[in-house]
């Protein structure tokens, strides 16, 4: 199938974050099975992140507050990208910036990496106080962004957007006016966990972003209007756990799917999502057209 | 390299107030296993509690192809856990982090518990007694805990060395006070004739005591590795999640942990 100019076995990504580079996974699972990697957000300089604790769990979900801790993109092009690239699995560099500047310097830079197959623009973090969210929560920012990166790159471009809205489909139109390819959602949605002893946050900083189950409602509803109000595909994100899962998502207008906190709960979780999708299009052939 | 298996339990008691002993059977992870790793473990079938826990390998039986978890009830993860009966498997990402490094330079080989954190220890003892060069080390064992019914481990210890200490917060076994106060009296006594050059300590426990024994450790020039714990999600490096400060910078606790050099710590 293909989508968004990019070439891949299956629907089936690993959403950004939950993956680390790869590597850390090829020790469990087959990377050439997966339809797509997407990396950890890359930034210019590396970031420390946020003070721990940065992980809390909470009912069939997990907070998370790690602050986009990397080491930068020099050191992701030195260290990082070559693992990938072995792989017969196309590679999504996911980018995250504190500016309009940011974004395009690092699509600058992507543009010259043959094995780079897509640019997922993260405007969407919640774990950070400068950039992140405030782009993707302003439609008008988000529009330039996404116009930006545009200019920078001739890669496909996705627009992860975030859910922390109260009209997906203004961000949504926004990124497909800008220019990108694709839209995925969702990142994570803001939420705060208080230890009940101490009065205070249960994360580092006080709040964090909401994944896993808990969260996938709420995404296939934003998935369903943003899919309807736009012609770009639309990656479906939000706690697919299981085939079932992520087939919820295509019938809600997605294309393809990524998977997250699942890769904690179980390292097969994308190459059990792929087969249990294959086995779902086999007893309902005429369901999706994935091409 | 560790793998994601699922293992047979072999063996499945009680064996405090909230404390079970776990045996479990893999040929891979029993054979892999060292001292100071951990398994990530799956508590139950259903997507609540989502995530994994950590536990320390307690015992590791290469010869029986098992390995054993000792663990305290603290919340429902741990609570779930002692619902699996014999026979029944249970879903384990394993052997996982970084373990205690026994340097063959050493001679002198002490171990600090503090309450659950004696549970990686044994097996580091186990080992240090079963390496080659046994009858030229020393093996010294000091375990702490709030009061008698949370001490464990003791009679294992006692297989493996004489030479062991107890204390009790409340004075209810063993000598009143922390295990820190045991190991400073212990460097000020019986280290004293010794080079505390060849001396290594191990420790495991809640962080105050950890940071205690930290700062004897640098203040009597002795080497000092230390078992941290973090709050986790992945268990295998990749989402940052377990990161701990370090004279580095962020450091993972899966990975690169658990166990560091108390130098590295950054307690604050
Ligand atoms: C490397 C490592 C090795 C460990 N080894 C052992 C062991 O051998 N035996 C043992 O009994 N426990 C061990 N722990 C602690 C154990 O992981 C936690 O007690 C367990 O995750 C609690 O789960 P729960 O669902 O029962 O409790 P929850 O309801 O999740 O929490 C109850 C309490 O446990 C604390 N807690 C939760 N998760 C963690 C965590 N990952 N690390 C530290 N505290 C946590 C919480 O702060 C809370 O106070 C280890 C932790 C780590 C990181
Ligand atoms: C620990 C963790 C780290 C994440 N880091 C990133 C990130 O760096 N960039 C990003 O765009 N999304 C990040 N995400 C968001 C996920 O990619 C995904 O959008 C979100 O978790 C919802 O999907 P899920 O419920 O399947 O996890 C992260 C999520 C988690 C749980
Ligand atoms: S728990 Fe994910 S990196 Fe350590």
């Amino acid at each position: 199938m293909e989508l968004a100019g990019i070439k891949m076995k299956n629907p089936v990504m690993v959403a950004s974050g939950t993956f680390g580079f790869g590597k850390d996974f090829a020790d469990y699972i087959d990377l050439n099975k997966l339809g797509a990697i997407v990396t950890k957000s890359v930034t210019l300089k590396p970031r420390e992140g946020n003070p721990p604790p940065r992980i809390v769990e909470t009912p069939s979900g997990m907070l998370n507050s790690i602050g986009l801790q990397n080491k930068g993109i020099e050191h992701f092009l030195k260290k990082q990208l070559p693992f990938l690239a072995k792989f017969d699995t196309p590679t999504i560099v996911n980018i995250a910036g504190e500016s309009v500047e940011d974004y395009a310097e690092l699509a600058r830079i992507l543009s010259q990496e043959t094995t780079v197959k897509g640019i997922e623009v993260n405007i969407s973090c919640p774990n950070v106080k400068k950039g992140g969210m405030s782009f993707g929560c302003d439609a008008g920012l988000t529009k330039q962004v996404i116009a930006a990166v545009r200019k920078a790159t001739t890669q496909p471009i996705i627009a992860k957007l975030t859910p922390n809205v109260a009209d997906i489909t203004l961000p949504a139109k926004a990124a497909a006016e800008g220019g990108a390819d694709a839209l995925s959602l969702i990142n994570t949605i803001v939420g705060m966990s208080i230890d009940i002893e101490t009065g205070g946050s249960r994360l580092g900083s006080l709040t964090g972003g909401l994944s896993g189950p808990a969260i996938r409602p709420i995404a296939v509803r934003l998935v369903y209007e943003a899919a309807r109000a736009v012609k770009i595909p639309v990656i479906g994100i939000g706690g697919i756990m299981s085939g079932s899962d992520a087939v919820e998502f295509f019938h809600a207008g997605a294309k393809a799917v990524q998977v997250g906190t699942a890769n904690f709960v179980d390292t097969s979780a994308a190459i059990n999502v792929i087969k249990e999708i294959e086995e779902y299009v086999h007893r309902h052939p005429r369901a999706f057209n994935f091409s | 390299m560790p793998i994601q298996e699922k293992c047979r339990i072999l063996e499945h008691q009680k064996v405090g107030p909230h404390h079970y002993k776990l045996t479990l059977v893999s040929q891979y992870i029993s054979s892999h296993a060292q001292p100071g790793q951990f398994v990530n473990v799956k508590c139950s079938e259903s997507f609540d509690p989502l995530l994994r826990r950590p536990i320390s390998f307690h015992r590791i039986n290469t010869q029986h192809r098992t390995f054993e978890l000792l663990y305290e009830v603290v919340g429902r993860g741990s609570e779930l856990l002692t619902k699996y009966f014999v026979g029944e498997e249970l879903d384990i990402l394993g052997p996982l982090g970084t373990g205690f490094n026994i340097d063959p330079e050493k001679r002198i080989h002490i171990l600090v518990g503090g309450g659950m954190g004696i549970a990686p220890l044994l097996a580091l003892g186990e080992q240090i007694q079963n390496s080659k060069v046994k009858s030229q080390n020393a093996l010294y064992v000091l375990i702490g805990a709030n009061n008698k019914e949370h001490i464990f481990g003791e009679e294992e210890f006692r297989k493996v060395t004489d030479q062991v200490q107890v204390a009790t917060d409340d004075g209810s076994y063993g000598k009143k006070g922390f295990v820190s106060d045991l190991l400073l009296n212990f460097i000020e006594t019986e280290l004293r004739t010794h080079n505390s050059e060849l001396a290594t300590i191990y420790a495991c426990g809640p962080r105050p005591m950890l940071k205690a024994v930290a700062e004897i450790a640098q203040q009597k020039k002795i080497d000092c590795q230390i078992s941290m714990e973090e709050r986790m999600a992945c268990g295998i490096g990749a989402c940052k999640g377990c990161a701990t400060k370090t004279a580095g910078g962020y450091r993972t606790v899966c990975k690169h942990g658990p166990v560091l050099d108390a130098k590295e710590i950054i307690w604050n």
